[in-house]
């Protein structure tokens, strides 16, 4: 188990000190994700009760594609000199190698979070700070994430990766992201506590079953 | 001992492998020799792990590498034709990144030893990405001699360097092998394989066309028997190879 960790940590320490220098990812991500916040707010011209209907929608669909670049680029450059031929030498559970990389996107999506959801409630003037909408950013960026990661891995030796992502994620992730944005919808409109309970359960059941999809086939897909 | 059996790969129609069998003795210094598109690469992948062959087994000292991966790739050190290395990280924090997933106990002192030995001590906290591809292959050495392996695997491992990292590399295989280590090379140059080979295998058509021990045969002699059996003019320094 620690042997895991440590190859889990060395691989998130080895990434974010690439991404320190170049800035590649979370810059291409955060431009992104900023440009499609400001061009929903300054495109429609809603009422106070309607920009807060509108959040769930327009903040998971910047998350989301803004996680598309970091899933993208962050394998794309295992390919660059072939590092990741280089990972799959090392004597360790390639499983952590998933864990690693899942790890770093992860830690990049939620910084774009971070920064997105103040902005967008600064220029609408609406409230999005609770601890539950928070569960619901941590828990569908992790899904989101660890689906993305296994994928990203399936099409790495395939030229056509960066089109193809998207592709095969998209349809995958339909469950997460419906249940991301019913659960932030009834957090922030208020609902039955009922029915989150049960958006929640279902966000965490999907996080649970592709940490253990990932653990099971992981292995196998990098395999060439 | 380092022992492939039967090894099978094809991609897509295209038999890359076909019942391949090697065995690489402690102290054996192999080299393979064979046309571009022979098999060698594909070979070298499967015994490294990165690529698996369809039919066939490896094993290191008679144990299947599949039941034991790690212990497998803890026993060898692998240089492909693509560094296998982060552009955006300084020699020094590749080295330190693999040895983490290697687990050494004292890295920083064989880092030191390492970059001393390929002559990058002075480069150590350059970016990767400057590199030329001679102090890249270098870098690539020394990642793939960081554990301390019992086996090498180098497949055209001379592409890059110039004359005197050349003859430093060649020193390195040749104290390997006083060592005991065993050592797997592809290469497209005669001179070097008959200079440093205990033994010496022509691949051809995923096969095994001709093996021969180095001291039984000139490079002039190995040279016309690559013609006769490939069809094709030998060549004297490598240009790289993806077969």
């Amino acid at each position: 188990m620690k042997a895991f960790l440590n190859t889990v940590l060395a691989i998130f320490w080895k990434d974010l000190l690439a991404e320190r220098r170049t800035r590649e990812i979370l810059g291409t991500m955060l431009v992104f994700a900023l440009t499609v916040i400001l061009v929903f707010v300054f495109a429609f011209d809603l009422s106070v009760d309607m920009r807060s209907k509108a959040a769930p929608g327009v903040i998971w669909v910047t998350l989301c594609f803004a996680g598309t670049i970091s899933l993208n680029r962050s394998m794309s450059l295992e390919k660059d000199r072939e590092g990741f031929d280089g990972l799959l030498l090392a004597p360790v559970d390639r499983t952590a190698i998933y864990f690693g990389k899942a790890l770093v996107n992860w830690v990049f999506m939620l910084i774009t979070a971070v920064i997105v959801v103040p902005v967008y409630a600064l220029f609408n003037n609406i409230n999005l700070f609770s601890t539950g909408f928070a569960s619901v950013i941590l828990l569908g960026t992790l899904g989101y994430i660890l689906t993305g990661t296994l994928l990203s891995a399936l099409s790495l030796q395939l030229r056509t990766r960066d089109m193809l992502l998207p592709v095969l994620l998209f349809p995958v992730v339909i469950p997460l992201l419906l249940s991301v944005v019913r659960a932030s919808t009834i957090l922030l409109q208020g609902g039955i506590q009922g029915e989150l309970s049960t958006w929640l359960l279902l966000l965490v059941g999907y996080d649970l079953l592709f940490a253990a999809v990932g653990l099971l086939v992981f292995d196998k897909i990098i395999e060439e | 001992m380092l022992k492939a059996i039967n090894l099978t790969k094809s991609f897509g129609n295209r038999k890359v492998l076909r019942g391949f069998s090697i065995t690489v003795e402690p102290g054996e210094i192999v080299t393979l020799i064979g046309v571009n598109g022979a098999g060698k690469t594909t070979l070298l992948r499967i015994l490294s792990g990165i690529t698996s062959a369809e039919i066939g087994q490896v094993q290191f000292n008679n144990i299947p590498s599949r039941d034991d991966p790690s212990f497998y790739r803890r026993q060898i050190g692998v240089v492909l034709h693509a560094p296998m290395l982060y552009g955006n990280l300084s020699a020094r924090e590749n080295l330190r990144f693999f040895s983490r997933l290697y687990q050494l106990p004292h890295p920083e002192e064989r880092i030191d030893e390492l970059l001393q030995m390929v002559n990058l001590r002075s480069r150590a906290n350059d970016m990767v990405r400057v590199f030329s591809r001679g102090m890249q292959q270098r870098l690539s050495i020394a990642r793939a001699l960081l554990h301390d392996p019992a086996c090498l695997l180098l497949d055209e491992p001379y592409t890059g360097l110039d004359q005197d990292s050349s003859s430093v590399f060649e020193s390195l295989i040749l104290r390997a092998v006083e060592d005991k280590k065993m050592v797997l090379l592809a290469t497209h140059d005669l001179d070097k394989a008959c200079r440093t080979s205990t033994r010496i295998d022509l691949l051809q058509q995923g096969r095994i066309a001709f093996t021969q021990p180095r001291f039984d045969v000139s490079p002039e002699e190995l040279a016309e028997t690559y013609r006769e059996i490939t069809g094709t003019q030998p060549v004297k320094h490598a240009a790289g190879d993806a077969g």
